[in-house]
């Protein structure tokens, strides 16, 4: 067992992209910190904001274009129905895994006691208001303030 | 493998400190390796979540996840946080006498 002084305490993670797959792990490891009893802020930023966007959270994707690790010809991956495809077995697999779908996670997180900050540049850019976003969005913040909040605390960028 | 004597009764237990034979268990070792992870007493809250949390583990043979806790246990998310602060999953697991729970959700 590690020493205590080595412990984690507090985790800062940044979700930078809108994929399904691109969500996830950020999900799962702002969750899993808080089941280890670690503090852990979540911020969401670029096209990671489509995760906690009510309109886009259910529509998210993989991605079949663009990512070598799909083993799939480009051409092949850009047919039509062929993300729907991918992203229906992945959701079937995470299910049997009892790994809940977004808007799920995002409920269990934030009662799991995680923070959950937008990012204010990409909300400006993207002409988003708070009303966009789930009510467990806790505020839209700047750069600096992600900082402030994630004092002490190891940063995630995925 | 260390064997201490927990509850007048001689029990084995991980390096982790989580019950090696099920059958060890009772609810009065339940009251000490609670008090081990910093629960004074347990409530009627607590026994909810253990008792759910081992008839869950002699029908499905898997420590359940917390979300399992809270769609067929009935235990809501935070409910279970405060219940069992820092880590509910597995110290629930360690007082219900259940092996430390192995996925990541």
């Amino acid at each position: 067992m590690a020493d205590s002084s080595d412990k984690i305490n507090k985790v800062s993670i940044v979700i930078s992209r809108g994929s399904l797959d691109g969500v996830y792990p950020g999900l799962i490891m702002a969750n899993g910190a808080r089941m280890e009893g670690i503090e852990a802020t979540l911020f969401f930023t670029f096209f990671g904001l489509d995760a906690i966007m009510k309109k886009r959270l259910k529509k998210l994707q993989v991605a079949t274009v663009g990512n070598p690790a799909m083993h799939m010809p480009t051409l092949l991956g850009a047919l039509p129905g062929m993300s729907a495809f991918a992203t229906s077995m992945m959701k079937r697999q995470m299910e049997k895994l009892d790994i809940p779908p977004v808007d799920e996670f995002l409920e269990m997180i934030k009662d799991a006691g995680a923070d959950l900050y937008a990012c204010r540049a990409t909300v400006e850019m993207f002409g988003l208001t708070k009303d966009d976003f789930v009510p467990q969005v806790d505020a839209i913040i700047n750069v600096a303030e992600f900082y402030e909040r994630s004092a002490g605390a190891q940063i995630i960028f995925t | 493998m260390p064997t201490r004597e927990i509850a007048g009764k001689q029990v084995s237990l991980d390096d982790d400190g989580f019950l090696v034979d099920a059958t060890d268990w009772s609810k009065e070792v339940a009251q000490v390796l609670a008090q081990e992870e910093g629960i004074a007493d347990l409530t009627e809250g607590h026994w909810k979540v253990i008792e759910f949390m081992r008839a869950d583990f002699a029908e499905k043979g898997a420590v359940p996840t917390i979300r399992r806790l809270n769609k067929v246990g009935g235990v809501p998310t935070k409910e279970l946080y405060e219940l069992f602060p820092n880590g509910p999953a597995k110290k629930a697991a360690r007082i219900a006498g259940l092996a430390k729970p192995q996925g990541c959700v």
